[in-house]
């Protein structure tokens, strides 16, 4: 994982430059070596994590869990039982008449399993009504947030309180702790899904249909979101961080954002205005109000470049900048390595100034 | 006097009674919930009215599951004999046929049960 502020990231067994380091270097022995040593470690250390469906940070996500472990321990009850009779009737010699066999069939085969099974099936039917999306009436009432899934990013945009739009950002979702915060999910291209697995089930995110996903964060933190719906060549970097926030902390960022000045660095925003960024970026307060990219404002206190690819460093950028298809294959920036290496690294600093 | 109960009739038909009504209970319910949802608006029926009657349908199912598991009891000859009826008698050929309607009964039974544990907690249309 790239973004350093990850809640419990020291869990994470990838990090971010050993990721992008086995797929431009090409695999080596040495990183099949690493990748299973990888393997072992995420099996180790799975449970928690920024991206763990099982270390839950809101109600749906621990009804999830909850279901998991459920199902976990009753199937470990039951296969020990049946390795365990199965280990008792081959080890010792009885002799079973066909009434008493064909009774066991039919406690032990018919009616227990059907038992097992029905309850098994009323608790998770039962649940469902909990963490599926709210409806109707409930959800108007609800804070909005417009997702939509790009090819291989993701739009957010916030509502203000009458109900239009007051900003939008990329690649990060901050939502106040302690409150239920609507998704509208849209796609302009494929089908993406939606997942934060630590919050809640995931949602499809399908062109030409707007879906709706009702979240709600309890603990503070930064966790990890992912696009769980293969959409394409740079679908693994399709990631997003989520940033729940104490609800007064989240007023004021938003508050920040709504009124971001983009032109702080006049030398730096030039260069990005002359070099045609603006034409698929935005930066609030600049003349900048590209809409095929990500808006760029505030990308600076982002923890990630090209969605989760790089960290957000200065010279990660300027890496992205020269040629972002190098980093995410397929990604929808055109390369800018015939650039003079000083505006880059001038746009590089500008861009990550911008908090 | 003439018995309430359908003379013993030698066909195979008898034997997919069960796995039928199991078929139909189960597109019954499917479809009437999505045409419910497509059509609520213009229908003056709540959730619950389509919930209620679909499980008097499910009783109504599993009644017939039960008629079809009596007849196949019948056929088998009350359990007087024990499987797997294999000889190749007439009588082998009635109780196999018989015993394996009671337990395909017996599937269709369960089988329409766990389909309405759905209904149960389904909550509303999803718009
Ligand atoms: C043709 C449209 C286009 C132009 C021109 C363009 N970009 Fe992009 N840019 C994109 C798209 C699309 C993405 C998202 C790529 C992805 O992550 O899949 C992107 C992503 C980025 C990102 C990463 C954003 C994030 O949240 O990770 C940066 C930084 C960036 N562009 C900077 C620039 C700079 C600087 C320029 C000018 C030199 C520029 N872009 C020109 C379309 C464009
Ligand atoms: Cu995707």
């Amino acid at each position: 994982m790239t973004d350093d502020r990850l809640t419990g990231s020291e869990c994470w067994p990838i990090r971010s430059r050993l990721f992008i380091g086995r797929i431009t270097d090409r695999a080596d022995a040495r990183s099949f070596y690493r990748a299973g040593l990888m393997l072992a470690a995420s099996l180790l250390c799975s449970c928690s994590g920024p991206q763990s469906a099982l270390d839950p940070a809101g109600p749906e996500a621990e009804d999830v869990a909850i279901l998991f472990f459920t199902m976990v321990v009753g199937g470990a009850l039951i296969w020990c039982s049946v390795v365990g009779i199965l280990f008792y009737a081959s080890r010792k010699k009885h002799a079973y008449d066909a009434g008493q066999a064909s009774r066991i069939i039919l406690w032990c085969g018919v009616v227990f399993p059907t038992i097992v099974l029905g309850a098994l099936l009323s608790y998770a039917v039962w649940l469902m009504p909990n963490i599926r999306p709210g409806f109707g009436e409930a959800n108007a009432r609800l804070r909005t947030i417009d997702v939509a899934g790009e090819q291989f990013w993701w739009r957010v945009r916030y509502q203000n309180a009458e109900g239009s739009a007051a900003f939008e950002t990329a690649n990060e979702v901050r939502v106040p702790v302690g409150e239920r915060v609507l998704f509208k999910l849209t796609s302009p291209d494929v089908i993406h899904s939606f997942w934060i697995p630590v919050l809640g089930g995931k949602m499809d995110v399908i062109p030409g249909r707007e879906n709706h996903l009702t979240l709600m964060a309890e603990k503070p933190g930064t966790y990890r979101g992912v696009c769980a719906e293969f959409c394409g060549p740079s679908h693994a970097f399709m990631a997003f961080t989520v940033v729940a926030m104490e609800p007064g902390a989240f007023e004021d960022w938003t508050k920040a954002r709504a009124s971001f000045d983009g032109a702080r660095d006049a030398e730096g925003l030039a260069l990005f205005l002359k070099h045609g960024c603006s034409a698929c970026h935005a930066i609030s307060g600049t003349e900048a109000r590209g809409t095929i990219g990500p808006d760029l404002s505030g990308f600076g206190e982002r923890g990630s470049v090209g969605v989760g690819a790089l960290v957000n460093t200065q010279e990660d950028i300027a890496r992205f900048i020269r040629n972002p298809s190098e980093i995410k294959p397929g990604a929808r920036m055109p390369h800018f390595s015939m650039l003079p290496e000083t505006d880059i690294q001038r746009i590089a600093a500008y861009l990550k100034g911008l908090q | 006097m003439k018995s309430v109960i359908p003379r013993e009739v030698e066909t195979l038909w008898t034997l997919f009674t069960a796995p039928v009504v199991w078929a139909v209970h189960f597109l019954v319910c499917y479809v009437g919930f999505a045409v419910y949802c497509a059509k609520a608006l213009s229908l003056h029926l709540s959730f619950d009215a389509v919930r209620i009657g679909l499980g008097v349908f499910t009783l109504l199912a599993l009644a017939m599951i039960v008629l079809s598991a009596y007849l196949a009891w019948r056929q088998w000859g009350y359990g007087t004999g024990d499987p797997p009826h294999d000889a190749p008698t007439r009588q082998d050929r009635k109780h196999f046929q018989g015993f394996a309607t009671l337990l395909l009964s017996g599937l269709s039974f369960i089988a329409v049960l766990y389909m309405a544990i759905p209904m149960i907690f389904i909550a509303e249309c999803q718009r």
